[in-house]
């Protein structure tokens, strides 16, 4: 059996297909549902293994991106019930469930307080992601180093990764310096910028594209099931994605499906054997 | 009504780069000493709301509590402990689209758990600016106006920090406040004289002729048309819904009256003389029709010049929809919402293409005067910096927003873009070959079905465009002038859409846009044999809309869709659900009349046939005589390197990374060949190649080709060198060349001879010939055009009160006879192509890939320099332009493709701007490695002269690259081709080029040769 992946769409969401279509590759057995199909009560998020956040642009970054979302997701409830959707979500997170935000996904996870979740207090905003130091959006490939302490179950066994960026608010501010040598601590940096030369993380831009603190890129919440990212896996999961292909540089495996395959085989372990 | 001000800012010590920006421009783009600006968002929420709403409306929705603070009912400035000596504020004008406000509106509704009433209750969103630095109130008014607002469509508050922190800031919310009863205007046709038809075609802004006018009052005497209309309540009189309908259709726009006319054409020098019954279906659609016949059972076109876009087939489970369109004029007006509207306008095209597509790539060709315009600026018109940077963030959003990756694009530089810049903006869709058991590129609305309206809701957004004048306008009346999209709001309709669709909820789509709902309901009422339209049921943004302003706006984010009654239901709930807004607004009939009613009662009669066929031919004269210019006589220039260097800085020439990067060209996962290439991922690709099903490996490449510069000599040539360049960029990539089809986007000056157009023959003539050379080029090159638009009037003209016999201030265009300044576009023709890939593993970059790999030239480089970037840097237009071979050129590309197939090319790249040195420098500094050329080898006919090889711009030429092992290979292929082996690739990142003696005319480092080109671009 396949763990099922809820991909979510709808509200500016808009990489929501080459998303599925690499989970499908990675093993997943993907379903792209509507947001309002969630709050019609037609799917439930207790009928799959993992939930994936896509990039996109969630009612287009008004009010900063993804606040008004996360404003939507904090207040909507379920159609003929009293549910609230974050309910279901913070019940997934208790059944050991996988959670990925990537771009618009992450900016959504660390506005709705679900990362970095410090002690696991779910809901608490103690990180946000702002506007990059460059004042532009930008597509552009990255250099990432993986934390190899790092809980996080979606980047086990790699330890660099390369994928593009695209975005215009991806620059990882910290509430404090508390928050930030708590993450350093429970090792809830997961991704960070690096020079190309020295693989050393880096606030050089545009190697550091965004001007993050310590060259974040991507974190997880406490048991390392919920991840956020800012590059975007989904967009290298076949060999012709790297930009320079044509000169031959192809990676055997593309990492960007390595992460949702790690996904895949962490739930096959936990839920389906 | 109250008003709450909630302020929302970043926390002190977080840097502001919306504040950095301004900043930097106010600086170096108006030259004012600022030394700081930080940025406060401000929301005016309109209605009884408790403070403690307020205050958690502001905590939670407005607020991101990591990086922010806010402020309700009172300024948030001296929190910041910033050190400011002004405020200036700009908000919208009443009736613009206001994104922000409208989703902080959803918000606010959230929390309430109620929706908001319309009639008493809103959020506006502004911004203010708070500014250190010494400036005078003149500098804030400059900087106001110049850099931070568009007066068209935001007002703006300049206060001083004393001012502001004793009395803050009020203004009353831009609500809507005006009204005009839903009346309906009538006139007796037949009793008007001709002055008074056109006094009343001018006064309306109908732009319809005294033969068209006359056309329709004499439609109106008809009997058997009278006595229809009586029994519909009717008398003979015409109402405003019909005028403004009929204008609408029949508008240069939606009817293309000058590509349907009668030109009568003379060329003074050959003597030749011929009549064509419109160029369109003589030139464009005639060299489709041939080029289907010939393909016979592999014509692979599917729909073609009927649809709002052409659609081909592309294998065997997908069709492809591909549109292009130009949004100039509101793009003159207000860059940033203009272009926009241009790029989630055509989205709309394909999307509603037969049953509709889903949407999967962008392009965008913009042409704008140059952004270091130093010379005074024309009343009216925008600093074409201005319009370079709002275009380019109207596309960036535009694009970015939808989820649609912009893949393919160019900037070309012209002053005389200073008067219209052209924005095109073009996306493709893919269709699955069968939608519910029918082919999806058809579609059709049957009698009985229902007249949906999707998406958003109709205001007085751009009715009559721009010539709306903005005098009108007053504290409360809405902005007309232009439209702004929201994407967004756009791509919840498109999800819902693409669901109804493979729900099989409709059977036949269009969108709303020139023309609104008479264009949309109008063309589909053809496809059933009638409509009846109900113009008080689509609901409006603000009441007080006249019936036929209803009919006729142009508000975004619109589909109309023709849903069967059955199904009528479903289609709603859905949409409910998925929180679009749909309404039946009427039905579709077989009665043969377009009926509009308002409250029940008729408003209008349209018989379709009138409507649609009736408009008058045109008959035009057109006069060609070749201009007169000398062949300049340049000293030959002693260091060719510096001259390249020059040339790589051109502005047609340099590096646009600083745009390109800007746009998501990735999103939806299929990239295959991205715009910026190469070992630094910054080399100019000439096509883009992608996979819109990513469980394929077949896909598609994207290119274009548009050379104004060629305009001035002939524009035959100018439309051959642009078919040609458009065909060579998808072939150098991998485009399958037997598997093309073509887009055509007109761009002209108004040829239409009058008082203001003394020249209009020959602009005319110059139409005539480039249509001409659409039909003969994409004939021979099998490159089928499946749809195309023009635009007839890109001219600034303004009564000025110059001396006609003076020098001209602005250094721009010309001074008529009267005193005005008049500025036409150079004709333009961008020529679009899409072309498969058959396998998108064997495509190719431009880049040279490794030393020791052989370069060669395919194609015949002539002294043919006329209107070449090498004259032009020298103050020149010639006269040899380059002619174009297509024959030859055809054999070549073919060959080309199989030698890309059977893998023999490392690298291929097209010369272009800037002839072969550009060509040459690009493909190294791009792959990092060097070149070694022997000029003398290249394939040439000419004087001789080193720096007309270098930089003339021949036609049809591509330099590749070819490892050492697949020399022989490679030459077999291309044998009996005009091509030479001229060199080959080195490891020193220099560019070597040595004449026949072997002395060395270019020795340039690949670092210099690149600085220059990236530099003049680098940053706006």
């Amino acid at each position: 059996m396949k763990p099922r992946a809820l991909v979510l769409a709808g509200y500016g969401i808009n990489c929501e297909r080459e998303t599925a279509h690499t989970l499908k590759l990675a093993g997943a057995e993907p379903e792209i549902v509507h947001l309002s199909d969630l709050l019609y009560g037609e799917k439930h998020l207790r009928d799959f293994h993992l939930l994936c956040f896509p990039g996109g642009f969630l009612d287009g970054d008004h009010l900063g991106a993804a606040q008004a979302a996360a404003h939507r997701l904090r207040h909507a409830r379920i159609r003929h019930s009293s549910e609230r959707l974050m309910d279901q979500i913070l019940e997934f997170i208790a059944a050991g469930k996988l959670i990925i935000g990537i771009c618009n996904g992450f900016q959504l996870l660390v506005k709705l307080g679900l990362l970095p979740a410090l002690e696991k207090r779910y809901g608490e905003r103690r990180v946000s992601l702002t506007y990059n130091d460059s004042g532009r959006f930008e597509d552009r490939w990255v250099y990432l180093r993986v934390n190899p302490s790092s809980p996080c179950v979606f980047t086990r066994g790699l330890s660099q990764l390369y994928l593009p960026v695209r975005h215009g608010e991806g620059k990882l501010v910290v509430e404090s310096e508390e928050v930030l040598s708590s993450l350093r601590e429970r090792n809830q940096i997961v991704l960070q910028y690096i020079h190309p030369n020295t693989g050393q993380p880096t606030q050089e831009y545009p190697y550091n594209p965004n001007g993050s603190v310590e060259a974040i890129a991507g974190i997880c919440d406490p048991t390392g099931r919920v991840f956020g990212l800012m590059p975007h896996p989904e967009a290298f999961h076949h060999f012709t994605h790297h930009p320079r292909w044509t000169r031959g540089e192809v990676w055997e495996e593309p990492p960007g499906l390595k992460i949702f395959k790690n996904a895949v085989e962490y739930l096959r372990d936990t839920f389906l054997s | 009504m109250r008003t709450t001000r909630i302020e929302v800012a970043l926390k002190p010590g977080l840097r502001d780069a919306r504040g950095d920006k301004v900043l930097r421009r106010a600086r170096d783009f108006l030259g004012l000493s600022v030394q700081a600006v930080r940025t406060v968002r401000v929301y005016l929420v309109e209605g009884d709301f408790s403070g403690e709403i307020l205050e958690r409306f502001a905590r939670e929705a407005l607020c991101d509590p990591v990086i922010q603070i806010f402020s309700v009912g009172k300024p948030l400035s001296p929190a910041l402990g910033f050190d400011y000596d002004w405020v200036i504020e700009v908000g919208f004008r009443p009736g613009v689209t206001d994104n922000e406000g409208r989703v902080a509106a959803e918000a606010l509704e959230l929390l309430l758990e109620r929706p908001l009433d319309s009639s008493c209750e809103g959020v506006y969103s502004a911004l203010q600016y708070l500014i250190k630095g010494t400036l005078s109130s003149e500098d804030l008014e400059r900087m106001a106006r110049e850099l931070l607002a568009n007066e068209l469509i935001e007002r703006w508050w300049i206060l001083s920090r004393k001012e502001y922190e004793k009395t803050g800031i009020t203004y009353p919310a831009p609500r809507v406040t005006e009204r005009s009863e839903a009346t309906v205007e009538t006139w007796d046709l037949s009793r008007l004289s001709d002055e008074e038809l056109l006094a009343l075609s001018r006064e309306r802004l109908l732009a319809l002729s005294l033969s068209e006018m006359r056309t329709i009052r004499d439609f109106f005497r008809r009997p058997d048309f009278v006595e229809e209309r009586l029994r519909h309540g009717l008398g003979p009189e015409i109402t405003d819904v019909e005028l403004e309908c009929l204008a609408q259709t029949w508008s240069e726009h939606c009817k293309h009256k000058i590509f349907n006319a009668r030109i009568h054409y003379r060329d003074l020098e050959s003597g030749e003389e011929f009549t064509v019954d419109s160029i369109f279906k003589t030139y464009i659609r005639g060299s489709t029709e041939k080029i289907r016949q010939r393909l016979g059972a592999r014509d692979f076109c599917l729909s073609v010049f009927v649809d709002n876009a052409g659609v081909i087939q592309l294998n065997d489970r997908w069709a492809l929809a591909f549109k292009v369109e130009t949004h100039n004029s509101p793009s003159a007006l207000d860059p940033y919402g203009g272009a926009l509207t241009g790029i989630v306008g055509v989205n709309r095209d394909p999307f509603g293409t037969g049953k509709g597509a889903l949407l999967v790539f962008n392009t965008d060709v913009f042409c704008f005067a140059p952004p270091n315009w130093d010379k005074p600026l024309p009343p009216r018109l925008l600093h074409p910096r201005r319009i370079f940077e709002g275009v380019r963030e109207g596309v960036e959003h535009g694009g970015n927003q939808s989820g649609i990756p912009t893949v393919n694009g160019s900037i070309v530089f012209d002053p005389r873009y200073l008067g219209k810049p052209l924005v095109y903006c073009g996306t493709g869709g893919i269709l699955p070959l069968e939608i519910c058991d029918e082919p999806s590129w058809r579609k059709g609305a049957r009698p009985g079905d229902l007249v949906v309206m999707v998406g958003g809701r109709i205001g007085k957004d751009g009715i009559h465009g721009a010539t709306f004048s903005s005098e009108a306008l007053h504290e409360g009346s809405p902005a007309t002038a232009v439209q702004i999209g929201d994407p967004i709001t756009q791509k919840k309709m498109t999800d819902f859409l693409l669901r109804a669709r493979d729900e099989c909820l409709y059977t036949s789509i269009t969108d709303n846009g020139a023309g609104g709902l008479s264009s949309s309901v109008g063309e589909m009422a053809r496809e059933a044999g009638g409509a009846e339209l109900d113009l008080e049921k689509p609901p409006l943004k603000y009441p007080g809309l006249k019936p036929w302003e209803i009919l006729l706006s142009e508000s975004q984010e619109r589909m109309t869709v023709a849903v069967p009654p059955e199904k009528i239901d479903r289609f709603l709930e859905l949409a409910r659900r998925m929180d679009v807004e749909a309404t039946v607004v009427g039905r579709f009939t077989d009665s043969g009349y377009f009926h509009l009613r308002y409250e029940g009662r008729t408003v209008g009669l349209l018989p379709l046939k009138f409507l649609h066929e009736g408009v008058p031919q045109m008959e035009l004269f057109a006069e060609w005589h070749p201009p007169r210019h000398e062949e300049p006589d340049l000293p030959e220039p002693e260091d060719l390197g510096a001259v390249l260097r020059q040339m790589l800085s051109r502005l047609n020439v340099c590096s646009k990374e600083y745009v390109v990067r800007q746009y998501d060209h990735e999103v939806q996962g299929g990239s295959v060949v991205k715009p910026l290439t190469g070992a630094r991922d910054d080399g100019p690709s000439d096509a883009a190649v992608l996979r819109p099903d990513l469980s394929r490996t077949d896909g598609i490449a994207v290119a274009h080709g548009i050379c104004p510069k060629f305009s001035d000599i002939d524009t035959y040539w100018m439309a051959a060198n642009a078919i040609d360049e458009a065909v060579r960029n998808a072939v150098c990539v991998g485009g399958d060349p037997e598997h093309m089809a073509g887009l055509d986007n007109f761009c002209w000056c108004d040829p239409i001879e009058s008082e203001k157009t003394p020249d209009g023959r020959y602009k005319l003539a110059q139409l005539v010939r480039a249509a001409r050379a659409v039909h003969d080029f994409t004939l021979v090159y099998g490159v089928p055009c499946i749809s195309g638009k023009d635009s007839m009037k890109n001219d600034y003209l303004m009564a000025l009160g110059l001396d006609p016999e003076g020098e001209n201030p602005y250094g721009v265009g010309t001074i008529l006879p009267d005193g005005s300044l008049k500025i036409s576009v150079p004709p333009t023709l961008l020529f679009s192509v899409v072309a498969r890939v058959p396998d998108v593993t064997r495509a190719v970059t431009m880049d040279v890939k490794r030393p020791g790999d052989l370069l060669y030239i395919l194609g015949m480089t002539r002294d043919e320099l006329g209107g070449s970037e090498y004259y032009a840097s020298r103050g020149f237009v010639g006269v040899s332009v380059p002619r174009v071979n297509a024959e030859e050129a055809r054999v070549r590309y073919l060959r080309l493709r199989d030698a890309i197939y059977y893998g023999l090319i490392a690298s291929a790249h097209d010369a272009s701007d800037g002839g072969l040195a550009v060509a040459l420098a690009e493909k190294a500094f791009s792959g990092g490695y060097g070149l070694f050329v022997d000029l003398s080898a290249v394939p040439y006919e000419g004087c001789g002269r080193a720096d007309f090889i270098l930089f003339s711009e021949s036609a049809s030429r591509i330099l590749v690259t070819v490892p050492r092992d697949r020399k022989r290979d490679f030459e077999k292929l291309m044998e009996g081709t005009t091509y030479a082996l001229i060199g080959e690739v080195i490891a020193e990142p220099e560019l070597i080029i040595r004449d026949g003696l072997g002395r060395d005319l270019v020795k340039e480092p690949l670092s210099a040769l690149k600085a220059a080109w990236k530099t003049p671009l680098a940053e706006l």
